[in-house]
Parts: C-alpha cells; sequence; structure tokens
C-alpha cells in the first residue's frame, strides 16, 4: 500500500535543483523543476553509484556529478545510449508542501 | 488534438545522403512539424553511397552501407515510396507529380536528387558493357563483368575512377585507367604526389595510359574496345566511365527554378521558391558546387533548422577535404594547393619511405595540404586550416605534424592504423580500437559527438580526441563528417562560444534564461556544459551585476569543495604561495582528528588536501580552519588555484628576487577571481627554475635584472613548455602585465578552454600586443580585474560556515526512519 509522507516546503528545494531525504535504505534525492513538478529518485548514479541530488538539472532530467551520465527523473532511465535505470519513488506537490510515497517508512524525524 | 490534425506536408525528392540527413535533422529539432513524404528511385533504403568502392573492392557488403531500413522510416512516421521517380514539379498548385501521374501536395519541397555521372558523348557510348560509377545497380553490373570478362577500361583518373578500377583490379580484372592530363587526381594533387600514387597503383597492376584522349567506344552488340585520339586500340569488355559527376537538377530547371552549375540556393539552402529547400550534391552555393559528404551534412543542417522554423542558422560554404579509398595507399588533401606569387610551401619528400607532404601557406595560415605515404597528420593539419589558426610560432617543426608538438595523445603513439583492436585509445575509460571500430560499423556513425556518446573514448579529458578522429576517418574511409568548422557551444544551441560572449555583450543580455530566449535555445533549461558556460561569460561580462546562479554551477563551485567517488568532498585551505604557519598546521590537524578525515595529502601546488570529508560536515570544518585565519584555496575552481613559489631570495643562496613575496602578491590580488578555466601560477626565483614556472598557465621566473613572464603552459594532459610574453624591471610591472594577460583571458577564452588552448587560438603576437605593447589598454584590462574583484573576494568558505549562506545545501530535507 502507498503511503504518501510529508517531507517539507517545496520553498526548501531550489529551483532546478535537489535536496536529499534520508533513509535507513539510503538517500533518496528529491528534485525540483524549473515548473515546480517534483520527482524522487534513489541518490545513486546507475553507472557508478554517484549522488544524483549533487548534478546538474536541466528540463527533467540531472546529469550526474561523476561521469556526466544524463538520467530521466520520471522513469530513472539513462538518456540513450547510456544504459541503466535508478528506482524511481512517488512523489508529489499539494499546496506547497512536497510528499513522498514509500512502502515502509512511517516515522519522519 | 486539432494542430496535431493540420501538420504541414514536406515532400522529399531524393533518398539519398544528403535528403535523409536533413530528415534526421528535422526530426531532431522539430519532430511533430510535418508530415514527410520521400521520393526514392532507387529499390533501396538510405545507404551511405561513399562506401560504394570498398563495397565494389570486396570489402564490404551492401547491408554494411545501410545506414536507415526501411524500419526507421516507419518508426518514425515517415512515407517512403521508394521505387517511385518525381516526373514533374507544379509550382503552381504545389504538387509533385510521379511518372506513373499521382499528385502529391507539399507545403515545403526539399529537393536532394544528388548527381548523375557524366557520360562523354562518346561513339558507342551506350553500347552494353559501358557504365557509370554512381549506384548499388552500377557496382552489381560491374561485380557480374567482373566474373563474366577479363579487361576493363576506366575513363578517368580522379577519385571516383582510380577506387573503381581498385575495385575491378580486386575482382580479378585487367584494368587501364585512361586519363586526359599527364597527372592523376590533379585536383586533389599535385605532379609530385599524382607520380607517387601512379607508382605504387603499377606495382599493384594497374595499367595508365595517359595523358590519353578517348574517342570512340568500339563494339556492335557490346562493347570490344575503345579507341583513343592517336589512333591506337586497346581492348575491353567493360568501360567504366569515371570523369566526373553532374549535379542533376533537370527537375528543378523544368520547375523554372533558376539553376546554373546546380540548382542555386541562398545561404539558408532556399532555391528561389521560397518554399523549396535543396541540399547536396544537386545545389550551387555562392558559386561552388560539391561531391563531398562533410558539406552535405552541414547543408542539411542548417535546412533542417530552417524547415524547423528555428532561422538562425546559414551555410557559409564548406573547406573541404579528400582521402582515397584503396586500401594501402595513404592519400590525403585539402584546401588550396595550387602554387601562387603570395603563398608559401614546406616540403618533406622521402623518396625511400615513400612518404611526401606539402603545406601551403598564406599570411601565416594553412590554406592547403597534400600528404602522400603518412596521412596520420591529416585531420590535424585540416583543423588548422579550417580554423584559420596562425602557425608561425610552430613553422619549424610544421611539416613533421601533431606528434611532433606534443600534441599526439596517447603515450606517443599516433598512428591508428598501425595499432592492433586491442589498443587503449581513451585512457579514461579504457576504450580500445577495436571497440571504436565496431561501433562506427555496426552503429554507422558518422562524427565525433556520436562515438564519444556510443562509447564513451573522448568523452572526459578530451586528450584522445585527434586519435578518435583517426580511427573515424580510417574505418569510414577517409570522408567521415569532420567536427563543423564553428563549433556550438554545445548542442543546445548552434552558436558558437564567440557568437555568445559577443551578444551577451552587444544585447545586454544579463541572465541565463534571457541569452537562452534571445539566441533560441534548442532546449528548455540547457544541459550541464552549456548552463556552467552562460554562468561564467554573464559573470565575467557583467562583475556586480550578475546574480551567480549556483544551480549552474558544477557542484565543486556550488559548495566550494571538490566531489569525490564516493560522494564525499575534500577541502583544500588556501596557503599563500605555498607558505604556512605552525598555528596554521596545528589546526588543519585537529580538523582532521575531530572530523575523522581518514585522508591528510601534499598537493602538487603546495596545499595541504583533506579527503574524504561528509558534505553536512563542510560548514563545520570550514568554520573551525577560518577560526585559525584560513580561507578557501579554490581547488575546485575555474578560476585562480594555486601560486606555487620557491623560497627564493630570502633564503636561498641562488635566488635573484624575493619570488615567495611577489608569489603572495600576485595570490592576495588574483584570489576569488572566475577564469574560463583553472588558472596556476608559479615564481621561481632563478632561473633553475625550482617552482617548475614554465609549464604553468602563468610563470614568472626571476633573474637579476627583473622578472621573466611566462604563460601558455601545461603539464597535464598535454605537455607544453609556456611561450615568453616579456621581460620587466619591478614586481609592480608583473603584477600589472599578469593581471592584465589574465583579465583578456576572461574576457575572451572559452569555457573550460585552458589558457594554452586559447593562446593557440588567437596567437602569442596578439596576445602581446594588447597586454604588453599597448600600454593604455594594459591598464585598462588591470582596471577592469581590479573592479571585479571587489564582488569576488568573500570567503566563501565563511560565508558559508558563519553568514548561513546556502544553508539548505547542507543539510537533508528530511529524515525518515523505518516503521
Amino acid at each position: 500500500m502507498t503511503q504518501w509522507i510529508e517531507i517539507g516546503a517545496l520553498d526548501e528545494i531550489p529551483r532546478l535543483g535537489s535536496r536529499v531525504v534520508r533513509t535507513p535504505g539510503g538517500n533518496i534525492a528529491v528534485f525540483r523543476t524549473e515548473s515546480d513538478e517534483v520527482f524522487a529518485l534513489d541518490d545513486r548514479c546507475p553507472h557508478k553509484g554517484g549522488p544524483l541530488s549533487q548534478g546538474i538539472v536541466h528540463n527533467k532530467r540531472v546529469t550526474c556529478p561523476l561521469h556526466n551520465f544524463v538520467i530521466e527523473l520520471a522513469s530513472g532511465h539513462a538518456v540513450a545510449p547510456d544504459e541503466g535505470c535508478t528506482h524511481t519513488y512517488p512523489a508529489k506537490v499539494e499546496n506547497g508542501t512536497v510528499w513522498l510515497a514509500l512502502r515502509q517508512a512511517a516515522a519522519v524525524s | 488534438m486539432l494542430d496535431k490534425v493540420i501538420k504541414q506536408k514536406l515532400v522529399v525528392i531524393g533518398n539519398g545522403m544528403a535528403g535523409i540527413r536533413t530528415v534526421e535533422a528535422l526530426l531532431e529539432r522539430a519532430p511533430d512539424l510535418y508530415d514527410i513524404t520521400v521520393f526514392g528511385s532507387e529499390p533501396y533504403g538510405n545507404y551511405n553511397r561513399i562506401l560504394l568502392s570498398p563495397v565494389l573492392a570486396g570489402e564490404k557488403t551492401v547491408d554494411d552501407i545501410m545506414l536507415n531500413t526501411v524500419d526507421w522510416y516507419e518508426d518514425n512516421n515517415i512515407t517512403l515510396r521508394k521505387g517511385e521517380t518525381i516526373a514533374m514539379i507544379d509550382r503552381r498548385t504545389c504538387e509533385v507529380v510521379t511518372e506513373a501521374g499521382d499528385r502529391i501536395p507539399y507545403d515545403r519541397l526539399l529537393i536532394a536528387t544528388g548527381s548523375n555521372p557524366i557520360m562523354l558523348p562518346l561513339p558507342g557510348k551506350d553500347l552494353p558493357g559501358v557504365i557509370g560509377f554512381r549506384d548499388i545497380h552500377d557496382v552489381d553490373r560491374m561485380i557480374k563483368a567482373s566474373t563474366d570478362y577479363r579487361n576493363a577500361v576506366v575513363i578517368g583518373g580522379g577519385l571516383l575512377g582510380l577506387e573503381a578500377a581498385n575495385g575491378l583490379m580486386k575482382r580479378g580484372m585487367n584494368v587501364t585507367v585512361v586519363h586526359l592530363l599527364d597527372t592523376l587526381m590533379e585536383r586533389q594533387l599535385d605532379p609530385v604526389a599524382g607520380g607517387l600514387l601512379r607508382k605504387s597503383l603499377e606495382e599493384r597492376g594497374m595499367v595508365f595510359k595517359m595523358p590519353a584522349q578517348t574517342q570512340a567506344i568500339l563494339g556492335e552488340d557490346r562493347v570490344t574496345g575503345v579507341r583513343f585520339g592517336d589512333g591506337t586500340e586497346l581492348a575491353a569488355d567493360l568501360v567504366v566511365m569515371a570523369v566526373g559527376i553532374r549535379p542533376n537538377f533537370e527537375l528543378a530547371r523544368k520547375a523554372g527554378l533558376h539553376c546554373e552549375r546546380g540548382i542555386v540556393v541562398s545561404d539558408t539552402m532556399q532555391t528561389y521558391d521560397g518554399r523549396i529547400y535543396a541540399v547536396g550534391e544537386c545545389v550551387q552555393h555562392r558559386r561552388q558546387t560539391y561531391g563531398l559528404v562533410a558539406p552535405l551534412f552541414d547543408q542539411a543542417k542548417v535546412c533542417a533548422n530552417h524547415l524547423a522554423m528555428k532561422g538562425f542558422a546559414t551555410y557559409d560554404g564548406s573547406v573541404t577535404s579528400t582521402k582515397l579509398k584503396v586500401t594501402g595507399i595513404d592519400l590525403f588533401s585539402a584546401g588550396d594547393f595550387a602554387p601562387g606569387p603570395d603563398k608559401e610551401e614546406i616540403v618533406l619528400q622521402d623518396a625511400n619511405r615513400g612518404v611526401y607532404k606539402r603545406i601551403i601557406l598564406k599570411d601565416k595560415k594553412i590554406v592547403g595540404a597534400v600528404l602522400y605515404g603518412d596521412t596520420i597528420d591529416g585531420p590535424w593539419y585540416f583543423q588548422h586550416l579550417r580554423d584559420g589558426t596562425d602557425v608561425s610560432h610552430m613553422r619549424e617543426r610544421l611539416v613533421f605534424g601533431a606528434g611532433n608538438l606534443g600534441d599526439g595523445g596517447v603515450n606517443g603513439q599516433s598512428s591508428v592504423a598501425a595499432m592492433s583492436d586491442e589498443t587503449e585509445i581513451c585512457g579514461c575509460n579504457g576504450v580500445c580500437k577495436g571497440a571504436i571500430v565496431k561501433a562506427i560499423s555496426d552503429k554507422k556513425l558518422f562524427t565525433l559527438d556520436d562515438v564519444r556518446a556510443h562509447t564513451k573514448a573522448s568523452s572526459s579529458c578530451g586528450s584522445c580526441t585527434g586519435l578518435v578522429e583517426q580511427v573515424l576517418a580510417f574505418t569510414l574511409g577517409g570522408d567521415y563528417s569532420a567536427a563543423p568548422k564553428v563549433k556550438p557551444l554545445c548542442k543546445c544551441t548552434d552558436h558558437s562560444h564567440d557568437d555568445v560572449r559577443r551578444v551577451i555583450v552587444e544585447q545586454q543580455l544579463k541572465s541565463i534564461p534571457a541569452v537562452m530566449r534571445f539566441m533560441e535555445w534548442k532546449t528548455l533549461n540547457g544541459c550541464h556544459s552549456c548552463r556552467p558556460a552562460l554562468n561564467y561569460y554573464l559573470l565575467a561580462t557583467w562583475p556586480g551585476e550578475y546574480r551567480d546562479d549556483q544551480q549552474s554551477r558544477f557542484i565543486n563551485e556550488r559548495v566550494h569543495a571538490n566531489i569525490q567517488k564516493d560522494g564525499t568532498y575534500s577541502v583544500v585551505p588556501r596557503m599563500w604561495g605555498g607558505v604556512t604557519t605552525p598555528g596554521e598546521l596545528r589546526a588543519i590537524a585537529d580538523v582532521a582528528e575531530k572530523f575523522n578525515i581518514p585522508t591528510v595529502k601534499v598537493t602538487g601546488g603546495q596545499r595541504i588536501d583533506l579527503l574524504g570529508v561528509k558534505k553536512e560536515d563542510l560548514p563545520a570544518v570550514w568554520a573551525d580552519l577560518n577560526d585559525a585565519g584560513m580561507v578557501s584555496g579554490h581547488a575546485y575552481a575555474k578560476g585562480l588555484r594555486t601560486v606555487k613559489t620557491c623560497v627564493g631570495s630570502e633564503w636561498c643562496r641562488f635566488g635573484t628576487q624575493d619570488s615567495t613575496g611577489l608569489g603572495i602578491k600576485l595570490e592576495k590580488f588574483m584570489w576569488g577571481s572566475w577564469t574560463p578555466a583553472k588558472v596556476k601560477l608559479a615564481v621561481s626565483g632563478c632561473p633553475r627554475n625550482c617552482a617548475e614556472a614554465t609549464c604553468k598557465d602563468v610563470g614568472v621566473v626571476c633573474v637579476d635584472s627583473g622578472f621573466e613572464i611566462h604563460f601558455a603552459g601545461a603539464a597535464g594532459l598535454h605537455i607544453k613548455g609556456t611561450e615568453f610574453l616579456t621581460k620587466v624591471e619591478t614586481e609592480d610591472e608583473a603584477l600589472e602585465v599578469i593581471v592584465a594577460l589574465t583579465q583578456l583571458y576572461r574576457e575572451e577564452g572559452w569555457y573550460l578552454e585552458r589558457m594554452y588552448k586559447w593562446c593557440d587560438r588567437v596567437s602569442l603576437e596578439q596576445i602581446r600586443k594588447r597586454v604588453v605593447d599597448d600600454l593604455k589598454n594594459r591598464k585598462a584590462l588591470f582596471e577592469r580585474f581590479a573592479y571585479s574583484q571587489q564582488f569576488s573576494q568573500s570567503d566563501p568558505w565563511a560565508d558559508r560556515a558563519s553568514r548561513g549562506v546556502d544553508r539548505n545545501e547542507f543539510a537533508p530535507l528530511a529524515e525518515l526512519e523505518l516503521a
């Protein structure tokens, strides 16, 4: 069952930027596009594990800071001809608040 | 949706490389703008016509050279009507009419009908067994003839003729090449190179009859021979006419479009009818017609831009190069090599090695090159030719090629042809020659960008770019599409770095979105290549006015530390001139222990590097370092990095000046400045040069009578000693010259272009003129640098450690726990 968790205000994520949500299973990068859409992905590039949250965001993509792999935020897929995929999580904005859906997570500290 | 229903109709006449390349480029730019219909009279998809010679020679198959299969047209919703010929263009009703009488309406029409082989109007030219050399059908007929017959005559000793002759010879025929003039390939070669070529082809068994004029083709039911102007005759079962090609513009001419030697087009590839475009071998642009692939690709790009209604690109003509596709013969020619009173020549001739090189210079620039036997440096000369580089500073070594100038590539190896498939070409990404060749062949790649995307070769440090281009040239047989003369800033735009910098100033553009809007960027927010470049250009152009866009900075410059492979960061505090104190060292030691920093390392630039710092610890680490009086060392910046010094006259018994003092002065004045790429300085106290100043971006070598200023050195990807700029008498003058030089580089350099590359591009002389000779200009440059420094000399660490800048950057948005 999908459980929506409130993770913070949209304003706290820079436009064309990202913030990290810490979970016991590793960091999740939450991205904000120019048009205020949000996307959540595992903060690991499928190439060599680079932290995607530290990359440059352009349109609905992010470029990994380590070796310039470009990842589609919506699907988590690397842009061809590169190959690989990062796990994505449902995310949404409601009244300026960002929500993330995780299967097992519960408490927010 | 309504706008989908009323898509415009684009009809393409010609299913060859030019037409389809245009369609591909159009789909990239505006995938949904048109309903596209392509007519091709040949019964195939689009194939690589350049590679017909290797097919004839049995080195490739027809499948190998297919570029777009029928599936590709389907996948892209393109209607392909192959095997159908257009009989007429009706401009009044905007329709094309097929031979069968079908009328197909168009909103835009693209003519890419290519060219036809010239068939000499000789008696007997229509006999069976007389053919041109232009398409797969011709190749099939030649292959068939080679199994049934023995003697072939090829009329024409140009590129096409020789490739046809070679192919037929490989298929076992006796081949005689008949040429009107006494030099083979006279349009590409001078007599010496033509002679060498003839000799090596003769050694392979080719026979030449030249100069000779063909008078008649003999035979009744089929060709039996050829008669020449001098009355002699030669037996032949197959005659290939390869005297040239003629743009195929009959259809356009009949439709009343203005044609001369080809369909006349403007710089936007439009014919005299604005709805009708033309590209490829059928066009005449600025009085030139082209028969090679590179110009045709350039044209396709411009035409696609226009069709996509992004009307800013123009085609300015192309400089072309040729390479003969005869395996085992290395021949390269480019540009203009006819002798002239204003031209100079550099010639290297080594008869025993079979090497001949002739470089033609005009106004200190390469205007032509003919290479025989050793063509490795062909692309390198060609690059300089197209860039119009001033080559006077390397003139004495020019003829020996790039390898001789320290620009050769991996381990000094520069001959791609001689490499085994296992040889590593790209050391950064571990890509071998074989992998690149395979990707080029399997995935039909044409350009350096294609190879980068598919193999990663040359996509990191770029030092193997020359080698990769050679592999491309070698695999495709030379006529690959070289990188364009004016390189676009990135894939998001067709504008060059220079264009962008100029327009920012002219149009007073003061934000990244403003630049992207005005210059019609093709992507929504640019990409990781253009955004940092634009951010730098705006920052350098409008100091104090432009607000630095953190989201357009690479992570290192955003968080003022260097990201490492595991996502941690390294921290390098500034040590002015490489001098430190016990107090600073103690503070560094304390910080390392307090934050469990795993590695402490001394750098090459005389600093101490703390590696493995967690991102969230950065502000606290900086706060402690700030407390001990240390600031950011900018080890992460495209900006002033380090000033390395020796101890100079203060301690050294050989020291002539206070090199340490000057180094500190330079660093205190220049720290915090952003530059196109990193800038490293060094000051040595005497010519023994212990600070290794002569391989830095800027280096000072102190001598008894003053200060020698050197610049444009490198000791990384490339090893390059500095150029001597000037000598001055006082420290103040040294500071002024170095600052002015750096400012000129800040104003003119392309983003990520190191100082030595910038110097190569604009020339030492030009720089010296403006920084050394023109005192007024030097002062003005200095003042502009000083003005911009008042906005950039705020310690970014202190800003973040104690003034709360970018607090969000270093803390997680939320922490979740398991239930």
